[in-house]
């Protein structure tokens, strides 16, 4: 038998821990203690029956992370723990031990860390600070008592460095403090309460402001006391009004209730709310107008973003709008917005937007000689699959149905009367579908589109992909391929237009 | 009016929203500063108030006169609360002097709308750039945004705050017209939009400076919230939920928070003092968090039919409310169903789930097995199969198993205006 009496920190654990496993003695064979004293001490008892397997111990480092934790518990037994756990697994063949939460000895372990994890998050929050005086050089200087169920000075002196660098600062507790002059931590031996101060100025204050966002109607007594632990009350400042506003608490509710119900007030005069009023009066348009023929095109675009012909606006966030040289020779008409696009309120702003625009330089045509829009204005989507808050995208785009082209066709129309291009250029299915007729197909019916066409348009109509189908090929050939062809498509509109 | 009359007016005013997060900001401190504060990670919480709400930051607003008349708010100019005002100064003292002292993780800081959008939004986003520039303040900043403002100014708040917030206040159109003339769903809709964007833009271009190893620099605020109030206006927790699901989806927001609508000292006629909806709002987080963590659409989470059509059940969790009327789903094999499936288990939260998956690759989970992850086996048991027990021996039809989770017969909410003495006992 070996008694070991170490001193309370992780690594005399670890170098003891280490010589043992390499020597394989154990766990039942040791007996461990913690002492107080720098240097370490090792007891043989009897026959100590040096086994003598020296081969090379090997322990994941995750078990090391979570040692580090359990040995700033405050019960003795944790040595011995961590020797077993470590034995198990470095010479137990149990090295998947640390996936076993249904273990004795590793649940033990993870409720000693979550205590001293717990104690550790505690003290950063109720550590109160209280100003002692300036140093020679300006930098004020506080001081707090705090009281810790674990051995966790150490562990967490780095956080509050981190956090108050730019001030003096002593934690006082009864096993060890630990102060900060701006340079170094230092650490002394433990001290009683009677050596930090027992008021700071500030206290009133604070006092005045936890008095003031207590919201006595909704008294919730048990919820503060299992996050706030009544044994750390003894030295939080604002503590000791929590009875005080618990009793007030109904007559206070009361008092409210009983109160006469305030009428609202007019309108004061301010052109800011008026506005404010005459807009949300005006966000509503359920009756798309006949013909833009009275409007201009901002007006009609101003129409447009009031538009509730549809039920789509409801799940949009605003209407996306055509946008471009109004006296453009070549209009772009896409299928709709996407999710950038509906955040933006602008046409072909996402990756859809930037692989038109790469397209459109190489064909040589400038976005300035373009007017871009889409044939339906509100971004239809369904929800993606999975929890709402994680990676990836939430908002899948969904093909919008007959009625849906059918109501948003008039802006269209507008656009195409007003902007009068000399060719269309149609992307995808729904546009083709919306400005050529309503059995167009893009595959087979693509390029340059001979016959009539369902606005009435006398220029030319290229029917061409979606740049969001170019996306989604996946071979590299044949996306190059796919580019190649597209570019051409936009290309011969150039040509056309010139 | 001294300071602490000031302090008194202002915190009193910003209490009834429900944020206090402080999680999620970009990880530093103060050691190559010259000032105070670090953040990142998870937040802490300072303090608890009676009423179970955690103190954080200091919350509060840089003055209560305002100019629109929101039904439900204490500062609506109707009210005749008393009226205050911080100078920028006094509430750049208060949260270093509270920060230096541990009381606080940061500031909250929104104000009333004084004169128009961008007058107000200034004087908030004054304070922020001062604390950061001119005290080198690195302790967390949240600014409540005004829908309304310039992008300039949007744009420059997100710039010194770790979160920006525009509180959507109720779910619909009809309801914002009714109770707040001045706000509008779409307006703030499209500031959420403009913030998501920038934050991810932002995220983008810390990317890239990470690719070239150079330090980032701050840029924009690294998360968005909101808050909605349940039971001012007549909106079921469908329409409630499915806003959320909304902006989750459309906005990435961080966090919808339900503030139950609590009587105010000065109530509108509109809308009379009542006891706030504690155990409605309590169920919305269960049911929001069964959203974000448990891949539940939000269609699944109210009923579609019968008397509770469109709502939560208020006496059983959303999660078990679910499971009963979907019986069919059940039992669920713990050692055998998918992750997706465990999580649909009333009872099993996300993290047993995990060391459940983490167990079974070792050996089959027995019932004593789920007792030491520390499950409740109460919930669960009638909705599980394990190598030692089969739900069908409990021999519960649709009705006996409902009952079985009900509680005991006990008042939970409570009117006021019925019985007063009691009124305020009546915890969740």
């Amino acid at each position: 038998m070996i008694s070991v009496a170490i001193e309370q920190s992780f690594d005399s654990w670890r170098s003891r821990a280490r010589e043992f496993l390499q020597k394989g003695i154990s766990p039942s064979e040791i007996l461990w203690s913690s002492r107080e004293a720098c240097q370490d001490e090792l007891f043989h008892m009897g026959e100590a029956s040096e086994k003598r397997d020296r081969s090379h111990v090997r322990i994941p480092k995750a078990f090391f992370d979570l040692a580090e934790t359990v040995a700033c518990h405050r019960e003795e037994e944790r040595w011995a723990l961590l020797y077993s756990l470590a034995w198990r697994i470095s010479r137990g063949g149990e090295r998947h031990l640390l996936s076993l939460e249904t273990d004795r000895e590793i649940r033990r372990a993870h409720a000693m860390a979550k205590d001293v994890r717990r104690d550790c998050h505690k003290m950063r929050a109720f550590v109160r600070f209280r100003k002692v005086g300036e140093s020679a050089t300006g930098r004020e200087q506080f001081v707090s008592w705090f009281e810790p169920f674990h051995h966790i000075v150490e562990r967490n002196a780095g956080f509050f460095r981190g956090r108050f660098t730019g001030m003096d600062w002593s934690i006082l507790t009864p096993e060890k403090c630990v102060h900060w002059d701006g340079k170094e931590l230092h650490f002394t031996e433990g001290v009683s309460k009677s050596y930090a101060p027992d008021d700071d100025e500030l206290e009133d204050l604070w006092r005045t402001y936890y008095r003031n966002i207590f919201n006595p109607a909704r008294l919730k007594l048990n919820a503060m006391r299992a996050e706030m632990p009544v044994k750390y009350w003894k030295n939080l400042p604002e503590a000791p009004l929590i009875r005080e506003l618990t009793n007030s608490a109904s007559y206070r509710v009361n008092q409210m209730v009983d109160r006469t119900a305030l009428t609202p007030k007019d309108r004061p005069k301010s052109s800011y709310l008026d506005g404010l009023h005459e807009s949300n009066e005006s966000l509503t348009l359920s009756q798309v107008p006949g013909s833009i023929a009275p409007y201009t095109l901002d007006e009609w675009r101003e129409m447009a973003s009031c538009c509730r012909a549809c039920p789509l606006w409801e799940s949009a966030t605003q209407t996306v709008f055509g946008e471009g040289n109004p006296n453009a020779e070549i209009m772009i008409i896409g299928e709709q917005p996407g999710d950038q696009e509906d955040l933006a309120g602008r046409p072909f702003v996402g990756p859809a937007g930037k692989l038109l625009n790469d397209a459109l330089s190489a064909a040589e045509i400038g976005r300035g000689e373009l007017y871009i829009t889409n044939a339906v204005k509100h971004f239809k989507w369904k929800p993606s699959k999975g929890s709402v808050s994680g990676r990836g995208p939430k908002r899948l785009h969904d093909k919008a149905n007959r009625n849906e082209m059918k109501a948003c066709r008039p802006w269209l129309l507008g656009e195409i009367a007003k902007i009068q291009p000399s060719t269309i250029i149609t992307l995808g299915n729904t546009a083709a579908q919306s400005v050529i007729r309503q059995d167009f197909r893009i595959p087979s019916e693509r390029g340059v589109v001979k016959g009539p066409n369902d606005v009435g348009f006398g220029g030319k109509i290229i029917a061409t992909v979606h740049p969001s189908y170019l996306l989604r090929v996946r071979d590299r050939k044949e996306k190059e391929a796919e580019m190649r062809r597209f570019v051409d498509e936009l290309r011969l509109a150039g040509d056309f237009s010139h | 009016m001294n300071l602490a009359q000031k302090l008194e007016i202002l915190a009193d005013a910003a209490k009834y929203d429900a944020s206090c997060a402080s999680s999620g900001a970009k990880r530093r401190d103060s050691s190559n500063g010259k000032g105070v504060g670090s953040a990142g990670g998870a937040g802490i919480c300072h303090s608890y108030s009676p009423d179970g709400r955690c103190i954080s930051l200091l919350k509060i607003l840089l003055t209560n006169v305002c100019i629109y008349d929101c039904q439900y708010c204490i500062n609506r100019r109707s009210s005749d609360v008393a009226r205050a005002r911080f100078t920028a100064e006094e509430a750049i003292r208060l949260t270093l002097d509270f920060y230096k002292r541990n009381y606080i993780e940061g500031l909250f800081l929104s104000s009333g709308i004084v004169r128009n959008a961008d007058f107000t939004m200034e004087q908030v986003v004054r304070v922020a750039r001062e604390l950061r520039e001119t005290h080198d303040f690195r302790g967390y900043i949240h600014l409540k945004t005004i829908p309304e403002a310039s992008q300039e100014l949007i744009e420059e708040a997100g710039k010194y705050a770790d979160r920006i917030s525009i509180n959507i206040e109720l779910p619909s159109e009809k309801g914002l017209r009714e109770l707040a003339p001045e706000k509008n769903l779409r307006r703030t809709q499209e500031a959420m939009g403009g913030i998501r964007q920038r934050i991810e833009g932002s995220k983008e271009e810390k990317k890239h400076y990470a690719k070239h190893h150079r330090a980032t620099p701050r840029i924009y605020a690294s998360g968005q919230s909101t808050q909605m109030i349940v039971g001012a206006d007549a909106s079921d927790d469908s329409s409630i939920l499915k806003r959320s699901d909304h902006l989750y989806r459309g906005y990435r927001l961080r966090r919808v928070y339900y503030s139950a609508f609590s009587p105010i000292p000065a109530s509108s006629s509109v809308l009379p003092a009542k006891a706030p909806p504690l155990v409605r709002e309590h169920r919305l987080y269960q049911a929001d968090w069964l959203m974000r963590f448990y891949g539940f659409n939000v269609g699944e989470l109210t009923p579609s039919e019968g008397a509770l059509k469109g709502n939560l059940d208020l006496d059983l969790d959303p999660k078990l409310s679910w499971a009963l009327r979907n019986r069919e789903q059940f039992p669920i094999n713990i050692n055998r169903a998918s992750r997706e499936e465990l999580l649909r288990i009333p009872g099993i939260g996300v993290r047993s789930v995990d060391r459940i998956l983490k167990v079974r690759r070792w050996s089959a989970v027995r019932l004593e097995d789920l007792t030491r992850l520390r499950i409740s086996l109460r919930k669960c048991l009638p909705f599980i199969e394990t190598i030692d027990h089969n739900p069908v021996r409990l021999n519960l039809d649709g009705d006996r198993l409902k009952e079985r989770f009900l509680p005991k017969p006990e008042q939970l909410e409570f009117d006021f205006s019925a019985s007063r003495s009691s009124a305020l006992t009546g915890e969740v």
